[in-house]
């Protein structure tokens, strides 16, 4: 595709792309880097109907002018960034210069916020995708070996998690595991223990977030392992049936290999869809134990208070960081494939 | 306190009459849009509202349990999502931090003849809220179960733990207590009742710097932990609607929850034998305190400053026509403790009025004080998971707390 083309026919899209997602991204970082102007206290009286009392109250007035005359808030460079709810550098000098052993640092470490959930996030990343991958690819073969008339309701009854809403998904799933719940009831039969709740541990709350994000994430590599097998080239298999090949060898040595760019693809997305989980820790009511990147701008946005720019702008561009880290090794392979083809 | 007891009284005696202010229901102009928390007492509160308004009025009301964590966003657009928000002593200091609520005494001035004076939230002499209900935390408790073991209503924590623990040792039920220990602002709540009944202070006197890392921080959550263990191991994920629905399926003999609680739970749906076997008793005191270890809250409502005048009227009028109306209070008396002239109390409003009597604090109006709040909300998880330890869990509180307030301004 000549250049100019190609230009015209990425113009669109990348206007889009950068009006919807550079602009925003600059403007995080901005006001990642200030912080809220001085609240300007006072103190009034303040009548209920449990009677008056003097109170403190913010001085809106004044709070106001502070505001007008600094809209982005007062400027804190990367302030934000070191706090303690984030990479919380003071505290982990403090840490590693207090801790008498590598286990209590690595304790001190995990307990704060940000370092808690990225724990989380990483595990989550690396406890799904490797399933979904594998399962992906057992589904879809198996889907293809059954006769055309059972396909279609089958591959409807495959994708049935990904079609479902993903706070819808895990809120049906958390009143299954409930105590009381098909699930949960089954599972106290299965270990015969009438007091075991998988809400209630902070591990078991862990497996129950990987499991359903191996069933919401499994259709998507069934979807697109089964559009690539339909590319499968025929002769080399039926050259494979002539020599006496197993179905198991045929796979291994010739569906396989055909799948594997396919493969990196969906580990990309997957690793990408499950670095941002959001939606199952808040339908599991799980945000106690587990606490993930996405959980925590959600909570500077979403808390009782005022909204925290700053902190939420400071973790986006974080998460974007770890993102990209996260995806350097499988980019960095997509591209030598790339290189090599040509 | 004593007003609160007062205004009850005279309740009893005076009549509503609508002076010869306007009359503030049949709104024909401007949109009603109101946010509200749920439960069973707002939505009778909303059907008043609504019939108010009138059938020409453009009425709706989005009821959320989580209001709060709406409201600021919600509010701060320009024309905002919503003319108005039913809030509390809780979630009214946030909504002035920003001024995100208007003065009302033009409004009042023209249609407020009917309120009394109590109901007016006054800050620094301009009226910011109406109130409408009063609410608190106590304990309820089915008398059955107590009687058949020989338990006295219990006064204190210990007690009420002592209680939990022979129940459960009886193998009548295996989780006998509930709470809203859901994380979050449930969490937050308990602990925050809990420290003020030994008797804590939030905060280093007239400023925003935190102390509750101390003996009654500690004490505090350790009588908390040793309610958890008495209590459903799904805890963490129980809200106040939840812990309503274990009592109406009859797993639970004590809990500790919202007095307007009442309006869903002694109504006409569910097993009319735990209804029957009900009973409301004080908020118990802890550690040796005298003081009940509960909040007291009034509820109301408020106006968006970033709504037009005409819609802030509109809301207004209906909004206090149903905080002026008689026949619905005494329609509903048992739904909550209405603070509205001319309402005889049920017989639900006793452990409301004993807060008050002996003392229980009305909830921080603090600016910072829902900061601490959430850090309270995410910081105590570990601790009752017995991962962590009370000092330990409360110098992380403090230490989320400290970092949001700098970013916030306040320290």
């Amino acid at each position: 595709m000549p250049h100019r083309t190609f230009f015209w026919f990425f113009f669109p899209s990348g206007l889009a792309m950068l009006l919807f997602i550079g602009l925003p991204i600059i403007s995080s970082f901005f006001q990642s880097l200030h912080i809220e102007p001085e609240q300007i206290l006072m103190e009034v009286e303040k009548c209920d109907p449990f009677g008056c009392k003097t109170e403190t109250k913010v001085d809106i007035e004044a709070t106001t002018k502070l505001q007008e005359e600094q809209p982005l808030g007062r400027f804190n460079g990367l302030g934000t960034y070191g706090d303690r709810n984030h990479l919380a550098f003071s505290e982990i000098k403090e840490a590693w210069t207090n801790s008498l052993s590598i286990a209590e640092f690595i304790d001190i470490l995990l307990n704060l916020p940000f370092y808690k959930a990225l724990l989380f996030t990483l595990t989550f990343c690396f406890a799904v995708t490797p399933p979904v991958v594998v399962l992906g690819f057992i589904v879809a073969l198996s889907v293809n070996t059954i006769t055309k008339s059972l396909k279609g309701p089958t591959i409807f009854g495959v994708i049935l998690p990904m079609i479902v809403t993903p706070l819808i998904g895990s809120l049906v799933l958390f009143w299954m595991i409930d105590a009381k719940g098909i699930l949960g009831s089954f599972i106290q039969f299965l270990f015969d223990d009438p007091n075991l709740s998988l809400k209630s541990s902070s591990q078991l709350t862990w497996i129950t977030l990987i499991i359903y994000g191996i069933w919401h994430n499994t259709p998507f590599a069934f979807v697109v392992f089964y559009a690539a097998l339909q590319t499968v080239p025929q002769d080399p298999i039926e050259a494979a049936i002539i020599d006496g090949a197993s179905r198991y060898e045929r796979v291994r040595h010739i569906v396989i290999p055909h799948l594997y760019p396919v493969a990196t693809f969906i580990i990309l997305i997957c690793l990408m869809d499950n670095f941002r989980v959001l939606e199952p820790i808040i339908g599991f009511a799980a945000e106690g134990v587990a606490q993930s990147l996405s959980w925590m701008i959600y909570n500077d946005l979403r808390s009782e208070n005022k909204m925290l720019f700053g902190s939420a702008g400071a973790t986006s561009m974080l998460t974007i960081v770890g993102v990209a880290v996260l995806l350097t090794p499988v980019l960095i392979r997509t591209w030598r494939e790339f290189r090599t083809e040509r | 306190m004593k007003k609160l007891l007062i205004a009850l009284l005279f309740s009893f005696v005076s009549t509503s009459v609508y002076a010869d202010g306007h009359s503030p229901c049949g709104v024909t102009d401007g949109s009603i849009k109101i946010l509200a928390n749920e439960f069973t007492t707002y939505r009778i509160f909303m059907d008043e509202v609504k019939s108010c308004a009138g059938p020409d009025a453009d009425f709706s009301v989005t009821h959320s349990v989580d209001h709060n964590k709406l409201q600021v966003a919600a509010l701060s657009a320009n024309p905002a999502e919503f003319s108005a928000k039913l809030v509390t002593n809780g979630s009214i200091t946030t909504l002035m931090n920003d001024n995100l609520i208007r003065p009302l005494d033009d409004l009042v001035a023209k249609y407020g003849s009917a309120l009394q004076d109590n109901q007016k939230i006054v800050i620094d002499g301009k009226i910011y809220a109406v109130a409408f209900m009063a609410n608190a935390q106590h304990l309820w408790y089915r008398e059955s179960i107590l009687n058949d073991l020989g338990i006295a209503v219990p006064s204190t924590y210990e007690e009420v733990i002592a209680a939990a623990e022979k129940i459960k040792a009886s193998g009548k039920m295996a989780n006998p207590y509930a709470g809203a220990f859901k994380s979050g602002w449930n969490l937050g709540q308990e602990f925050v009742n809990m420290y003020l009944g030994h008797g804590g202070e939030f905060f280093k006197s007239g400023t925003a710097e935190v102390s509750v890392n101390n003996a009654k921080g500690v004490a505090a959550l350790n009588m908390l932990k040793r309610l958890t263990e008495v209590s459903n191991p799904d805890f963490l994920t129980q809200d106040t609607n939840a812990v309503k629905e274990e009592w109406e399926s009859g797993n639970v003999a004590l809990m500790h929850i919202w007095n307007s609680g009442a309006a869903s739970l002694l109504d006409d749906e569910g097993d009319q034998a735990i209804k029957a076997d009900t009973r409301l008793a004080p908020s118990p005191s802890v550690g040796g305190g005298s003081k009940p270890a509960t909040t007291l809250w009034w509820d109301g409502f408020g106006i968006a400053t970033n709504t037009s005048d005409a819609n802030a009227e509109a809301s207004f009028r209906a909004l206090l026509g149903a905080a002026t109306s008689t026949e619905m209070a005494n329609a509903n008396p048992n739904a909550t403790i209405w603070l509205i002239d001319g309402y005889s109390p049920g017989d639900t409003a006793g452990p409301v009025v004993d807060a008050a009597n002996r003392g229980a604090t009305p909830y921080p109006s603090l600016p910072y004080m829902s900061l601490l709040h959430g850090a309270l909300s995410t910081e105590l998880v570990e601790f009752l998971q017995g991962n962590e330890s009370a000092e330990k869990a409360l110098a992380d509180v403090e230490a989320a707390y400290v970092a949001k307030a700098t970013e916030q301004g306040f320290l």
